[in-house]
């Protein structure tokens, strides 16, 4: 034995390990990452992958099959109802387990536990939000009805058998290169996943930027600046509609005018928000506008666009339904789709459910705080932060009457330091189970089992269409709304009185709805549920321009076809455009345009309203729109706080629709009086620069310009898709944007057999190495639609079954 | 014939010990190879890694190759910043290499030093003079 050499080459063997097992020295364990029996290589999925297995667990009831067709569809029978749920948790998992987890993980504050402290802001955002509590008070509510119970505890079940039997080799990618593992899954994680989802569509509100803007502005211009009507309007429920009077009656606080509107505080707290484009757009036409003369559904929600996609596409079938659509990886049943009957889908209703009150705190401790002329008891709860690669944290969040007190000295969400104390009155945290409405409208048969359903949706309120075989149509504005007086809420209200709390939610059957309308069809996309006539205070922040030119398309339709609803659905007619360009083009001063400005010009002042891919015109509009409002506000808003609203696009248009002297297009900057032509003009002329950039780098053309992509969650570049070739836009009915546009576009013919048609810009497959990852994009970005195949028990043969998975009972 | 024995042992026990053992164990086996088949210390280096830059190398190979190289491609820019499965491949066969090269290479040191006229000498029936 040669001693020395042994020990030298053991230990440079052991530091090989150390170094290609840690990251102490390379940024990655790369021997554990790249060893081809442990690491990445085994993601590397086959192209003729075998999905097909036999599960056994204590858990089934029954048997169940699972076909899996050639898009990676699975078509899921079960003999026993809840066994559904197993199977679809097993599922979820199997293709989705780490996006998942890291949503959920991400709604409970959690996420810099995984991704550290670049998340660590987001997660004492969402702890102070109270998200905990309220998945808590929902899983109460879902553990206490007999039908969410089994489905919860199955799909829970289904996703831990699959979680068990995962080896360090099968761990999806992005653990293996997060270097962590999954937990295990839990009813509450299904609650909290749900309340990620009231967060995106009921966590908008813009209380502190208005409460600024209040401030800053006289009444009267701030009255111009924000109207709460829009003249465009072509609400949810047409114009015309009665509504019987209110039932609930609300006291406006006495002093509402002192200690609300005329108080001029400032605000330095900077949320973090939801997109505020998250929307949708749905409609149904009743049989008598068809060829078929069956009803057509259509639905495309618009939510932030990533990769895996937030959407799984299934079936669920058992001895008493047959349901298809998309699924959320997280949750039990069909989000979105149909079944043997009838079919349905969701815009977001858009209110705001989600108010401030300012709390005034005895002393430091924080333990008492004044409300209704008394100290009262604060409740703390200790929030800790497991924060990767980093200190452990604990926040002590106080509690009042009206909520969380999310924002204090501690916190206040961005840099500036905030002395004020704002607790945080959300709907989201009230008890209720949305599931339910998901779980009875896969098995609904009618309109009235539709009603049923439904009413289970409280938070986030959702434009609920509904279609069935029948030939009934329907939409309702469906959520618990909180009665609120006119005003409530728009601004960070007093937290030292209880008037000013919520009085009462609107009754269910006040809720603003259509069922078989004359008009041979209903719509929503985020427009007003209905018209001031409507007695409940309905707030502002709507847009108007998808709901404009949906009414305005089916108001003239006939013989309607599948074919003409997808062609409706993947429009990229801008009537944002319609409306403004005549305004601009009007009033711009031609003669002063010279050499490369008139060039540019005559290409703009052709352009047709649509924003298709190869469309100049589209992306010379936006910019000068964009240089546009700049030039009519930046000078008003120069002396603004950092934190404060700017007027909605449609309240500047129908600004200088109605008034050509419309008074913010003078620059108060200058001696002289600007006109709106100046403005215009002035406008057009500082766009030329960037006109001529993009046009040097081939970049003018819309889809270019607007470089649609769909990001990884990690933002990973190479897991994402950039520069996707597709038009649409904000105000379009393809709403497709950057990061953000339709996210699943489905259409239903409800002939007697089902005709089906949808897209979502992903794939089944959340592994970035997996064919099915992204494979639907390209046709997504093209307009095209899957055929959806509810599949009946007796088709097993059919050639488009390419898997089957037998689920038994051990 | 030591070498090709060796050889063959090593990548055997090393995908076997990889079912079940983290990846390093390959060092170790390497280690153990070396021990129990003498070979001069370079011969057992370049015997343990050949074996397992050929193993990981054809393991790594073919996972790829029944992706279509989907895989490869983006994680080769997740990790050197280079859209090359080739690379990637051959810094898996670098690591799989290097890590039981060493191992290999220590073990072999277990032995007192190897020489061809020992060899000789053995098998002219001089046992004794062997330790």
């Amino acid at each position: 034995m040669r001693i020395l050499p042994l020990i030298i080459f053991s230990l440079v063997t052991v530091g090989l390990v150390v170094l290609f097992n840690t990251k102490l020295l390379i940024p990655a364990p790369l021997g554990k990452l790249l060893s081809p029996q442990h690491g990445v290589w085994q993601n590397a999925e086959h192209l003729e992958s075998n999905f097909n297995i036999n599960i056994k667990s204590p858990a089934l009831k029954g048997k169940v099959t699972v076909y899996i067709d050639d898009r990676l569809v699975p078509h899921v029978f079960a003999e026993n109802e809840s066994d559904v749920f197993f199977v679809q948790g097993y599922l979820h998992a199997k293709f989705r387990l780490w996006q998942m987890e890291l949503q959920t993980l991400s709604a409970a504050g959690r996420a810099s536990e995984v991704v550290g402290k670049v998340a660590f802001n987001h997660d004492r955002e969402f702890r102070r939000l109270g998200m905990v509590t309220a998945a808590e008070a929902s899983l109460k509510e879902m553990e206490s009805d007999p039908v969410t119970k089994s489905a919860t505890d199955a799909y829970t079940a289904g996703v831990n058998h699959y979680i068990s039997s995962l080896s360090e080799s099968a761990l999806p990618l992005e653990y293996k290169l997060l270097g962590y593992t999954p937990e295990k899954w839990s009813n509450l994680k299904t609650a909290l996943f749900l309340k990620n989802m009231s967060e995106n569509l009921a966590g908008g509100e813009s209380d502190f930027e208005m409460t600024n803007a209040k401030s800053f502005f006289t009444p009267a211009d701030f009255a111009t600046l924000f109207p709460l009507q829009q003249d465009s309007l072509s609400p949810i429920i047409p114009v015309g509609t009665i509504y019987n009077k209110a039932t609930v009656q609300l006291a406006t606080p006495t002093d509402v005018d002192s200690l609300y509107y005329n108080n001029k505080d400032q605000v330095v707290t900077q949320e973090q928000k939801p997109d505020k484009d998250n929307g949708s757009n749905n409609w149904a036409v009743a049989g008598s506008r068809t060829v078929s003369g069956a009803p057509i559904l259509c639905n495309d929600p618009h939510l932030g666009l990533n990769l895996p996609s937030l959407w799984f596409e299934m079936q669920l079938s058992t001895p008493t339904y047959n349901t298809y659509g998309v699924s959320f990886p997280g949750a039990p049943a069909v989000i979105i789709g149909y079944n043997d009957h009838c079919s349905w889908g969701v815009t977001n209703g858009g209110r705001d459910v989600r108010d401030y009150y300012e709390i005034r705190f005895k002393d430091e401790s924080r333990k008492e705080y004044w409300y209704d002329s008394a100290w009262r008891k604060t409740e703390f709860k200790y929030e800790k932060f497991i924060v990767k690669d980093g200190a452990t944290f604990i926040d002590t969040i106080a509690y009042t009457v009206f909520g969380p007190v999310m924002y204090d000295r501690s916190f206040s969400g961005g840099r500036a330091n905030n002395n004020k104390n704002y607790a945080v009155r959300w709907k989201a945290h009230d008890p209720s189970n949305e599931l339910k409405a998901f779980m009875l409208l896969n098995r609904a048969k009618n309109y009235s089992d539709y009603l049923g359903a439904v009413a289970n949706m409280k938070c986030p309120g959702q434009n609920f269409v509904f279609a069935a075989k029948s030939g009934d149509i329907a939409m309702r504005t469906q959520g618990e709304w909180p009665a609120k007086w006119k005003g409530q809420g728009d601004f960070v209200m007093p937290g030292t009185d209880g008037r000013y709390l919520w009085q009462a939610m609107i009754p269910n059957d006040e809720t603003p709805a259509q069922y078989n309308p004359a008009r041979g069809y209903v719509s929503s996309a985020n427009q007003y549920p209905a018209d001031s006539s409507y007695p409940y205070y309905l707030g502002h922040g709507y847009t108007p321009y998808r709901g404009i030119i949906i009414n305005k398309m089916l108001d003239t339709m006939t013989a309607i076809t599948p074919a003409k609803m997808m062609a409706m659905q993947t429009s990229n007619y801008n009537v944002f455009g319609e409306t403004t360009l005549p305004v601009f083009l009007k009033n711009i001063q031609a003669e002063k345009l010279q050499g490369e400005e008139v060039k540019f010009y005559d290409m703009v002042k052709t352009w047709d309203y649509m924003n298709d891919t190869s469309s100049v015109g589209a992306t010379m509009f936006a910019i000068w729109w964009k240089n546009f409002d700049s030039c009519v506000f930046d000078d008003d808003y120069k002396k603004a706080p950092a934190i404060i609203s700017r007027p909605y696009e449609s309240s500047l248009v129908e600004g200088i629709l109605k008034d050509s002297s419309y008074r913010f297009v003078d620059n108060i900057e200058t001696p002289a009086k600007e006109t709106l032509g100046d403005a215009v003009t002035q406008s057009f002329k500082s766009s030329v620069d960037e006109f001529k950039r993009l046009s040097a780098q081939g970049r003018l053309q819309w889809a270019r310009y607007k470089s649609t992509t769909i990001n990884h969650l990690l933002r990973l570049g190479v897991f994402s898709r950039r520069n996707l070739p597709i038009g649409g836009g904000l105000h379009c009915i393809n709403a497709t944007k950057t990061q953000h546009g339709p996210s699943w576009r489905m259409v239903v013919s409800l002939t007697s057999t089902t005709e089906a048609y949808g897209i979502f810009p992903g794939g089944q497959s959340g592994n970035p190495a997996s064919r099915f990852y992204d494979n639907n994009i390209n046709k997504w970005a093209l307009g095209e639609y899957n055929q959806l195949w509810l599949m009946k028990r007796e088709e097993s043969g059919d050639k488009r079954i390419r898997w089957v998975v037998n689920f038994s009972k051990s | 014939m030591k070498f090709f024995i060796s050889f063959l042992l090593l990548v055997a026990l090393s995908v076997t010990a990889c079912l079940f053992l983290p990846w390093w164990i390959i060092g170790l086996v390497a280690f153990i190879v070396a021990a129990i088949i003498p070979q001069r210390p370079i011969h057992s280096f370049l015997c343990s890694f050949l074996a397992l830059f050929i193993t990981w190398g054809g393991l790594a190979g073919y996972l790829s190759a029944a992706n279509d190289h989907i895989l490869a491609h983006k994680i080769s820019v997740v990790i050197i910043s280079r859209d090359s499965p080739f690379i990637l491949i051959l810094a898996t066969m670098l690591i799989g290499g290097l890590v039981a090269g060493f191992g290999g290479l220590a073990g072999s040191y277990i032995h007192p030093r190897y020489r061809e006229e020992e060899k000789i000498v053995f098998t002219a029936d001089h046992e004794t003079k062997v330790i």
